[in-house]
Order: C-alpha cells, then sequence, then structure tokens
C-alpha cells in the first residue's frame, strides 16, 4: 500500500516482519510442545521416545469419552437451538417498519451492559427444574445479545426490493426468510454457527455451577480435574491412580490435544468466515 | 405501498387502538419469530434483573425470592466492613487496569504493525498463527499454563534449573507471579483476536492521506502517528468504552481456573468471591449483593466514560 524507498523505512519493514513473525511462533510454541508431549510417556520435559500408549490409555478410559459425548450432544444441539431462535428475532428485527423495534433493540442492549448475576439466573434456571440436566448448559446461553445485534445488521443488508417483490408474488414471511434471506446471508450464519459451537463446547463454568452427576459432565469439566486438579485417573473410580501416576504429563497433554481436536478441525472454516467481515458488521447496536 | 390505499388513509383517519391493532396485525409473523428469544430475553435476562432485590433480602430457599424478608442494607454493609473487602477491590482494580492499560493497547499495536506488512500471504499467515489462542477454552489455556510452569517437569522451570542451576520458580503458588500469568494469558489467547476490528477499520482508511503524507516528507512512523491512529480513534474509543464496562467482570473463567489457596490474597475478585461463599456456602441474599455491586460499579463505568468520550466530540456507544 505504502511502498517506502527510503533506508529508513526500510528498516521499518524488516524489523515489523521480524517483530510479527516471532510474536506469531511463540503464540503457536505452546501447541507445538504439547502436541509433541502428548506422544511421550517419559515425565521430563523433553520427550525423546515416541508412544501412541497414552492415547490408547485415555481412549479405553469411559469418563473422558462419555464427557467427549456429553460435549458433542450439547455443541450441536445447542448450536441448531441458538442460530434458530437468534435468526428469527435477528430476521424480525431487520424490519426498520416493526412497531417496537426501537424499543426491543433498547431491551436487548442493555442486557449487554446489565445482568442478574450468577445467584439470580441459577435460581432461575433451578426454578425451570434445569439443573443437573443438559439443557443447563444450552438454554442460559441460548442467544447472545452481540450476535444477535450483528446479524441483524447483516439481515438488513438483504436489498428490501427482493423482499417486497416476493411479498407481492405472494410469498409467505416464512418462504421469504427461508427461500430469501437466509440463503443470501450464509457466510453470517455459518460464523455464527460457529461461534455458538466454539462456545459451548468451550463452555466450563456453567457447567460446574449447573451440574452435579459426574456423568453429565461436559469435557472441560473432565479436563480440568485431569490436568490441574491432577487428582486420581480418568478412568472410573475403580482404576484410578496408577496408570496415570505413570503416563504422567504425556496423558495430560494428550487429554488436552483430544479435547481442542473439534476446535482445530472447524479453524480453518471459522477463519475464511470471519476474515470476510462476518463479525464486523457493526460494534455499535 | 399502495397509493390507493395511501390516498384512503390521509382522508379517513381511523381510530388509533384499531390502527394500531392493524399494524401489530399485520406484522404478526415477525412477532411470532421473535417469541423464542424474547422469552429468552424476559426469562433468562430480565427476571434474574429483578430477582436482583433479594440482595436486599434475607433469602431462604423455602420461602422463595418473594416472601423471603427484607433486610436493608444489611448485605451491603458486612460486605464493605468484610476484611477480604479491600483486598477484593484492589485486586479487581489492579487486573482491571492490566486488562485496559496494558492490554488494550497492545492489541492495537499488533494491529498496526500488521496493517504495515503489505504482503497478503505473510499478513494472513501471521493471522492464523495469533487467532488460534482465541478458541481454545480457559481450561486448556490454564492447563496449558499449569504444565508449563509446574515445578515438577514444567518446560518453564526444567529450562530455569538448567540454565541458571537454581531452584525451580514456584509460578503458580506465587504471589508475585499471579497478575503477570494472568495478563500473559490474556495477551496469548485475545491479543491476535482484538486485532480484528482494528484491522477492518484500518482497511478503511483513505490511501490518499498517505500519499499526501508522504509528498510532505512524512516518515513511516509520522504517517502512522498522523494518518492511522487518528483514523481509527473512534473504533478505538468505542471499544474502550465496551471495555470498560466489562471492566469488572473479566476473566472470571481464567482467574478462577487460576486461583489457589496460596494466591488468593492478590487473586480473589468480587466474582470469585461470590461464588465461593454464595454458591458453595448457601448464602445466595449476601452473594447476590456483591454481584450487584460489581455490576452498578461496571454500569457507572460505562456510563463516565461515555460521557467523557461525548465530551470530546466522539460518538460513544449510545
Amino acid at each position: 500500500m505504502h511502498t517506502s524507498p527510503t533506508r529508513q523505512g526500510r528498516m521499518f519493514d524488516v524489523l515489523n516482519h521480524v517483530t510479527l513473525g516471532v510474536l506469531g511462533l511463540i503464540m503457536f510454541i505452546p501447541f507445538v510442545y504439547v502436541v509433541i508431549t502428548s506422544f511421550s510417556t517419559e515425565s521430563t520435559a523433553w520427550p525423546s521416545t515416541f508412544t501412541l500408549d497414552t492415547y490408547k490409555y485415555i481412549f479405553s478410559t469411559s469418563t473422558f469419552i462419555r464427557s467427549i459425548g456429553v460435549s458433542f450432544y450439547i455443541t450441536v444441539l445447542g448450536t441448531a437451538l441458538s442460530l434458530l431462535s437468534t435468526s428469527l428475532m435477528a430476521y424480525a428485527l431487520s424490519y426498520r417498519s416493526l412497531p417496537g423495534r426501537s424499543k426491543i433493540m433498547l431491551m436487548i442492549l442493555f442486557t449487554m451492559l446489565f445482568n442478574g448475576g450468577m445467584i439470580p439466573t441459577y435460581l432461575v434456571v433451578k426454578e425451570m427444574h434445569m439443573i443437573d440436566t443438559t439443557w443447563s448448559l444450552m438454554i442460559p446461553g441460548l442467544i447472545s445479545a452481540f450476535y444477535l445485534i450483528v446479524l441483524r445488521d447483516f439481515f438488513s443488508g438483504v436489498p428490501l426490493e427482493l423482499i417486497e417483490s416476493a411479498k407481492i408474488d405472494g410469498a409467505h414471511e416464512v418462504t421469504v426468510l427461508l427461500r430469501i434471506v437466509l440463503p443470501l446471508s450464509l457466510p453470517a450464519l455459518a460464523a455464527f454457527g460457529l461461534f455458538y459451537a466454539v462456545g459451548i463446547w468451550n463452555q466450563y463454568f456453567n457447567a460446574i455451577l449447573y451440574i452435579n452427576s459426574p456423568e453429565k459432565w461436559p469435557v472441560q469439566v473432565i479436563l480440568r480435574q485431569i490436568v490441574i486438579l491432577a487428582s486420581g485417573g480418568i478412568g472410573d473410580s475403580g482404576n484410578a491412580g496408577e496408570n496415570v501416576a505413570y503416563y504422567g504429563q504425556g496423558v495430560k497433554m494428550a487429554v488436552i490435544v483430544v479435547s481442542t481436536f473439534p476446535i482445530m478441525i472447524v479453524y480453518p472454516f471459522l477463519q475464511k468466515h470471519f476474515a470476510k467481515g462476518a463479525l464486523l458488521g457493526s460494534v455499535k447496536g | 405501498m399502495n397509493p390507493q390505499l395511501e390516498g384512503a388513509r390521509r382522508t379517513y383517519v381511523r381510530p388509533a387502538a384499531q390502527n394500531r391493532f392493524m399494524h401489530f396485525w399485520k406484522h404478526r409473523w415477525l412477532y411470532f419469530f421473535m417469541l423464542p428469544g424474547a422469552i429468552f430475553f424476559i426469562i433468562l435476562k430480565y427476571i434474574p434483573m429483578f430477582g436482583l432485590i433479594m440482595a436486599f433480602k434475607d433469602y431462604k430457599p423455602h420461602l422463595g425470592v418473594m416472601k423471603s424478608e427484607w433486610v436493608g442494607l444489611q448485605h451491603f454493609e458486612r460486605l464493605f466492613s468484610a476484611p477480604e473487602f479491600w483486598q477484593m477491590f484492589r485486586n479487581t482494580m489492579i487486573l482491571g487496569l492490566y486488562n485496559t492499560v496494558l492490554f488494550f493497547p497492545i492489541t492495537i499495536l499488533i494491529a498496526l504493525l500488521l496493517n504495515e506488512i503489505r504482503s497478503e500471504l505473510y499478513k494472513r499467515f501471521i493471522q492464523t498463527l495469533i487467532y488460534i489462542p482465541h478458541f481454545l477454552s480457559w481450561v486448556v489455556v490454564a492447563g496449558i499454563s499449569y504444565l508449563l510452569l509446574t515445578t515438577e517437569g514444567g518446560l518453564i522451570n526444567e529450562g530455569i534449573t538448567r540454565i541458571t542451576g537454581g531452584a525451580p520458580v514456584e509460578f503458580l503458588t506465587s504471589e508475585a507471579w499471579f497478575r503477570p500469568i494472568i495478563l500473559l494469558q490474556l495477551i496469548w489467547k485475545d491479543a491476535g483476536w482484538g486485532t480484528i476490528i482494528f484491522l477492518a477499520a484500518l482497511a478503511g482508511v483513505n490511501v490518499q492521506l498517505y500519499e499526501a503524507a508522504r509528498i510532505d516528507g512524512a516518515s513511516r512512523i509520522r504517517q502512522l502517528w498522523h494518518v492511522t491512529l487518528p483514523a481509527i480513534r473512534g473504533v478505538i474509543i468505542i471499544l474502550f468504552i465496551l471495555r470498560l464496562g466489562s471492566f469488572l467482570d473479566l476473566g472470571f473463567e481464567q482467574i478462577f481456573l487460576m486461583l489457589n489457596a496460596i494466591n488468593r490474597e492478590v487473586g480473589e475478585v468480587f466474582d470469585t468471591y461470590a461464588y465461593r461463599i454464595g454458591l458453595l456456602q448457601g448464602q445466595f441474599s449476601y452473594s447476590t449483593a456483591v454481584g450487584l455491586f460489581k455490576s452498578v460499579i461496571g454500569l457507572i463505568f460505562v456510563v463516565l466514560a461515555n460521557k467523557i468520550a461525548k465530551w470530546f466530540g466522539e460518538e460513544g456507544i449510545y
């Protein structure tokens, strides 16, 4: 964009490239280290042998596999519910002529600045009988006000003439949404679907707040137990202890790798979409 | 709009109520679409806000929020006189300052540097690397930190003992290291991601401004200072206000995961305190009061920041 033939300018360029290159590497190195050590059963920081035992071990334990299952379930179902309710509401609010629109927008915006907090929300979830059910991991975060507002702006970008002419041709509101607006907004929907999915997959605190039964714990809770608390094994209580003590570091690393694997798979898709600026519709309401 | 109808409306004024109903009826499907979302916001956002009244009551589970006894400001008095209050206040403020004064400018700096890169390929490569950590959970970030920093075979400590020959550093159970670790985690996870919005703003800067500056003999650094920064001033201010809004509840999961008995003195913030006291010890009303105090302070921050922004002739967020 702005070429600089001066010596000073060239110096700046070189320095800039190197600085960012180093930054990028520093950000990436922890991943490489985690992946490398996950293939080792040695307890030293620098592994020298290669083994798959760590992965064999964690895939032989029922607790970890079950928690992955729970996370998959809440991520798929939760994302579908979130995306559906968000896009329905965003579409309705994209109509400038809708009576009450600005009041509703204001009420949504307000929830971004102020909320009831942990205990009152907990009590509402409890009143809805969602404590210790997987619903408590999907419903309390059903709609992100921020995504809703950005998606609404995205829908507003669909040419009104297109919608009006479809309606003159007798198209129903549902048809307009399904056949015109949603198909035109696929990149945004994909982006927000993935953002929701990553959010649900990664949520930790809601799980320890709302879920009491270990068999309903999502992977993040199990992950914390294995890696941070490091107390006991990840198998069912019977065979806890010795194996983990033996595998040590490697098993913990492998658990991190497996639980972040789904995100690494969707990352290229995510990047493609957010790079297009789906998130950038607006910062303002 | 049908011109005939338009004409009819001008001459024949319908009763207001009926008019409003017709208007509503015309949009019935749109309201229907809004239903799931509206129910969500009412039940899970606004009812809990109403539930904040329990901060002024002595909540008893068998009585419920409504029937529990009013106790006025008793819980707030207890909070303000609690021995941990000033400690939490200080911790929250310091971590908030780290977040706004240290972390936030770093994202702007990285965005500015990225913006100066001319090779699209190299730029995208760097972006790919620095965006990834954003998508990891705090549990994973905390987990990796533990594994790298532990005194039992962690990479960092292994390096320290091997190079200096000294004793390993107790990063994870140290008061001095708690805040730096929190800041480093934050930078690792979100500094790259935070650049996105600035890069988008930077992409909109008029190229002619740079040309004009160059003709006037401005160096790259001066161009950055006099053209680029002013151009994204609005975005910086808006994001800064939003950041102030969450000044007090940033990184709850993160702090919670890094907190232990030894670093609690420097790491306990209002949120972790509310969780520990409220849910684990069952003092729901007191914990709600702690949360409300924090939210109100947060709201005051936003309002003040917005006022100041408008003073300086910027748009603000509302």
